[in-house]
């Protein structure tokens, strides 16, 4: 880890200026990715901006749907009773996200900005298009077991290894952005996370010294009715090898809207239009749901090590539908 | 061993030994008072950072220190060009067999590297923080050539080792004509298996504070397994005399077997620190740890089996193949158990091995017998399914009622119990013997089980026993505590043989100034050092007895010391128990404050034949007794699997073991408890992963590299056949450090078969195995 200087900021101008006057500094609300790359010179910041202090807080209904503050504890929001009740996909994606100490610590805002757990990106001592541009990616044919079969490129096969993303992805979460000159911006989720391309370094549309003020999300029958169902190598603290984020409005047998996405597959929280329009206005049966999975994964391009991640992505898919059908 | 004192005789109904007494140490611990090798606050203290290679093979080109020295608080950057000599190196031609050292090849002693992970510079600086930054501005340049990361390169040269495991096994093994007899079987079976690299990963690091007293006197707190191994690596390679170098290691946070050596980090510390004039301390960071003390190395293991229809084995065909490091022939010794575990008259065994650029490969809690037994008690499984037979019958068909590798018979063997008595507990008889039809809902359940056993190793270990007039008593051994409880069970011995409650008992272990005591391995220490206390113990009892019948003024006074027996602190004539004297009393009046007795305790053959034997003969010796030595026990694993999913959980776990004499009821189930999670762990999740171009870790954190947490774990029972075994040392106790691991991860992978059909030979068994989609 480098040396760094430390200003808390009481403003967001304040810490939206700060970045913007300096490119290697960075902010910090709970920290915990950004220490942990940073401790192993994955990211050096000359200057590190602390925003708990601003005001980016709560967890309420409004008439836009579910408004959380960016600076909210994972914690508090997979534990609040209205985001249990009336959004369960997230208080799910949230309580099955790394561990308690984690959550206690970790903000929203930071989530959904948190890195790749590739191996070859988290160790320096690699090439890696992510951490160094052009410098190669040796997880094409190396131990890519972890790693993504949708939206990836020669460049990079980074799994995005978020839970709560693929979540809001699922339920067409809003973003609200602020930069440094005060100016805001709402960008869908959907469009806030970047496929690697060549570019893979650059993941986000956040622009420098740009922060995220809070997350909204629409209310609809299907965000009441829906679940996360993640599958993993172990029971807690553990990434996804596949997961699902799943809302469905059904009436009758027949489903009239469906929100479906994948985690620990894509190379971005994958929102999966496909499997989507498989499930509008068809049966609630298996078979809908075995061809809404087939959809979802028609472009997979799996690896040498991650092709078991095409079956057990559309049966994490399928599962999720029929539990959630059945409930 | 007749004309020896025993426990059995001594003590027939213990006080205190076998009760569950709390751990004495616990308060000490919970209350932050334990200190461990990297929390001495020695005064002057520094602190050194390791700095390591990039790139596993190849040579150092530049190695630029300039920016890193300019830090403020930076002491000394030492490398491969300005750090203090050593006397002897294990590159030396017999240097490593002098040293006692797990790997033949000491970084900063040549440019070369040869794995990636190597050390490459110390940086020693006033603070951790600041030794680390300036470890980080150390800028090495390199010349890198293509390394070989495995045996499954194909440019990988695979050769036939005369010896693994330094030399203490054969590379190849036959008993009878196993090749024939497999042809003339009517049943033969052969199966592959793999295993992923498993790191040890204790809690607490590597770490070691070095302190030189004087330029030819170190102190060394050291988180070891064995403090005198410590010291005698230590002292050969500084060319110091043993007692010029002490170490000290009261508490450590786990080893599982990569303590049980001295790795290159404690030298360079003790070299960083004789550089810089000052004490130096450091840890491993949890990423180097795992290139910094060893691994259980990545195998395949082919086994054959031949049996007559009837399900009894007629030969045993077993070969591993494994990676071995640039300069080391270590491989674990699978085939020992494969030999030994059931009456089959004809084996063979071969171990192949393939230099690669790794670090050597050491002991990892049952090395060899963890993943022999997962072969075996795999393909043992297979026959019982294809010939329809319960898989405790074909186990009980094919039991061994003596050791088939030499003849002789069990020094005590509760195997058959073993098996009762778990299938019992578990429920053995209510299960579907047909696979693939259980079912919860949408999971599919599965019942397996699996033998297990482990060899009582030789070992010999000495303790002191100080007892003071006032009824307290200092008990001494250089022993370790790996946080298993040795603290407490030794209190209780101590306790017993000297006739006083556990309170009144202090035991100290953990420093060279003690009496000698073993290695913490091998499942060697229980035995060993309880029994060395037990014999320090008589000790003191026989010049307390040859003071009494001295002393006119004893009511023993004139009566032969033959005749003197010690019951609860009391002597007292053999034939005449009202005839006798308190200790107490007796010290009192010859104005004795205290008195002290020394032990040796012998464990395992040595043991029984009176030998000496250091631990490098020690399989010489083991071939010497008239019995064989070994626990053994079963355990019982039922799963739920969701075949969709892939996923599998632990929903009932049931052990039971014949370990000999067990110390204390508490702190041996938490033992088996343990070993056994550390057993589902290899079973199911554990691998570390090593690119194959660039032959270095990518999940060398926590996080990626998984360990069951508390959700997987479901309540274990736990159980022992009480078992008396007077041939094996004083005490009777075979040590359960190991055992508590053997045949788990073949328990798991049955139940797995009983419950989907499905067999896997591949660990870990995650996901993706299940669902079929094998990697290519």
């Amino acid at each position: 880890m480098n040396n760094f200087s430390y200003l808390q900021a009481t403003q967001p101008k304040e810490a939206t200026g700060a970045i913007r006057d300096n490119k290697q500094a960075a902010f910090i609300a709970g920290g915990t990715t950004l220490l942990d790359l940073m401790k192993l010179n994955v990211e050096n910041h000359d200057q590190l901006v602390d925003i708990n202090l601003l005001a980016f807080k709560g967890i309420e209904q409004t008439s836009d749907g579910l408004r959380i503050g960016a600076l909210e504890r994972m914690s508090d929001v997979g534990e609040n009773p209205l985001v249990m009740q009336q959004y369960p996909v997230i208080s799910q994606s949230l309580l099955q996200a790394a561990s308690p100490q984690l959550r206690n610590m970790a903000s929203i805002g930071g989530n959904l900005l948190q890195r790749t757990r590739c191996g070859y990106f988290r160790d320096t001592a690699f090439p890696c298009n992510k951490r160094q541009p052009g410098s190669g990616c040796p997880a094409q044919d190396g131990e890519n077991r972890g790693l993504a079969i949708l939206g990836g490129s020669n460049a990079c096969i980074a799994t995005h290894p978020g839970d709560l993303a693929i979540a809001l992805v699922a339920l067409d979460a809003v973003l609200l952005l602020e930069n440094a000159k005060g100016k805001q911006r709402r960008v869908p989720l959907v469009d806030f996370h970047l496929m690697p391309g060549n570019t893979p370094q650059k993941e986000t549309v956040l622009e420098p010294g740009e922060l995220i003020v809070s997350i909204t999300v629409p209310t609809a029958a299907h965000t009441r009715k829906s679940m996360y169902l993640k599958v993993r190598e172990r029971t807690s603290y553990a990434y996804a090898l596949a997961s699902a984020a799943v809302g469905l409005d059904v009436q009758g047998g027949q489903i009239r809207s469906a929100r479906v996405a994948l985690g620990g597959v894509g190379t971005k929280p994958w929102r999966s239009r496909e499997a989507e329009k498989v499930l509008t206005g068809a049966p609630a049966t298996e078979a809908t749901f075995r061809a809404a999975a087939a959809a979802a994964l028609r472009e997979a391009q799996p690896r040498e090590h991650n092709r078991f991640k095409v079956e057990l992505a559309q049966n994490t898919l399928v599962r999720a539908l029929t539990e959630l059908t059945a409930a | 061993m007749e004309t020896e004192p025993s426990f059995f005789e001594t003590s027939p109904t213990p006080n205190v030994v076998g009760k569950p007494l709390n751990r004495v140490d616990g308060r000490d611990k919970v209350m932050g008072r334990a200190k461990y090798s990297a929390e001495y606050p020695i005064p002057g203290l520094t602190y050194g950072v390791l700095k390591t290679s990039d790139i596993a093979k190849g040579k150092i080109q530049n190695i630029d220190t300039s920016a890193a020295a300019k830090q403020p608080g930076v002491l000394a950057i030492f490398t491969h060009l300005n750090i203090p000599k050593l006397a002897v190196t294990p590159n030396d031609a017999d240097g490593k067999k002098a040293i006692g050292a797990p790997m033949g090849f000491m970084p900063l002693t040549s440019d070369v590297i040869h794995y990636a992970g190597q050390p490459v510079a110390v940086v020693v600086a006033d603070t951790f923080e600041r030794a680390t930054h300036a470890a980080e501005l150390v800028r090495v340049t390199y010349l890198t050539e293509q390394p070989i990361a495995a045996y499954t390169d194909p440019k990988a040269k695979i050769f036939d080792p005369q010896k693994i495991q330094d030399g203490k096994t054969d590379g190849k093994t036959r008993r009878g004509d196993a090749r024939a007899a497999l042809t003339s079987a009517p049943v033969q079976m052969t199966a592959v298996y793999t295993h992923a690299i498993n790191h040890h990963n204790p809690m607490e690091p590597g770490a070691t504070t070095a302190v030189w007293e004087a330029p030819d006197r170190l102190t060394v707190y050291e988180s070891t397994q064995g403090v005198t191994r410590t010291q005698k690596a230590l002292s050969t390679m500084l060319g110091l005399p043993n007692e010029q170098v002490r170490v000290i290691t009261k508490y450590i946070g786990g080893g599982f077997g990569c303590k049980g050596s001295c790795w290159p980090h404690s030298v360079l510390t003790v070299l960083a620190a004789k550089g810089v004039g000052r004490p130096v301390k450091l840890s491993l960071t949890r990423k180097q740890q795992f290139t910094g003390m060893g691994h259980r190395e990545d195998q395949t293991q082919t086994l054959t089996l031949g049996a007559t229809k009837e399900g009894k084995l007629t030969a045993l065909i077993h070969e591993k193949t494994s990676t071995t490091s640039p300069w080391d022939n270590y491989a674990e010794s699978n085939s020992k158990i494969i030999n030994m575990l059931y009456d089959c008259p004809n084996f063979e065994a071969s171990y192949q091995l393939a230099r690669g650029n790794v670090m050597t490969s050491t002991f990892t809690r049952a090395p060899g017998e963890a993943p022999g037994s997962f072969a075996l008690e795999s393909l043992m499984d297979d026959l019982a399914y294809k010939l329809n037979i319960d898989p405790i019958q074909i186990r009980l068909l094919n039991h061994a009622d003596k050791d088939p590798t030499n003849g002789h018979p069990w020094s005590s063997k509760s195997l058959k119990e073993c098996y009762a008595r778990g299938a019992e507990l578990f429920g053995w008889s209510k299960r579907n013997p047909k696979a693939g039809v259980t079912r919860n809902g949408r999971l599919l359940v599965g019942m397996g089980m699996a033998t297990a056993s482990y060899p009582v190793h030789n070992s010999q270990g000495n303790a002191r026993v100080r007892l003071y007039a006032d009824g307290h008593a200092v008990v001494q051994s250089g022993a370790t505590d790996l946080g298993t409880g040795t603290y407490t069970v030794m209190t209780q011995v101590a306790a017993d043989s000297l006739g006083l409650p556990p309170e009144k008992i202090r035991f100290e272990l953990g420093d060279t100034k003690l009496p000698t005591a073993p290695n913490s391995g091998g499942s060697v220490a229980a035995g060993t050092v309880s029994s060395s206390v037990y014999m320090a113990a008589q000790d003191v009892w026989q010049r307390l007895t040859k003071l009494a019948i001295k002393d006119k003024k004893s009511p023993l006074f004139g009566a032969k010391a033959e005749d003197v027996i010690v019951d609860k602190g009391r002597l007292q004539l053999k034939k005449n128990k009202a005839k006798g004297e308190d200790f107490m009393a007796l010290m009192k009046r010859s104005e004795l404050t205290d008195i002290e007795g020394t032990g040796n305790g012998k464990y395992g053959a040595g043991y029984e034949t009176g030998q000496t034997a250091s631990p490098a003969s020690s399989g010489n010796v083991e071939q010497a007794g008239q019995h064989s030595m070994h626990s053994f026990g079963a355990h019982f694993c039922e799963v739920q699997v969701d075949p969709d999913l892939g996923t599998v959980r632990v929903t009932r776990w049931v052990s039971v073991h014949g370990a000999g004499r067990i110390l204390n009821a508490k702190t041996a189930r938490s033992q088996i408890i343990g070993g056994s999670i550390f057993g589902i762990g290899a079973a199911l999740m554990e691998a570390t992963h090593r690119d194959h171009n660039y032959a270095r870790y990518v999940n060398a954190d926590l996080a990626d590299y998984h360990i069951p947490v508390n959700a997987d774990i479901p309540e274990m029972t736990v159980e022992f056949i009480d078992e008396r075994d007077p041939h094996i040392n004083a005490m009777g106790v075979k040590g359960i450090g190991e055992i508590s691991m053997v045949g788990v991860s073949a328990a798991v992978a049955n139940a797995i078969f009983h419950a989907t059909g499905k067999r896997v030979r591949d660990l870990p068994i995650t996901p993706d195995k299940i669902l079929g989609t094998k990697a290519v």
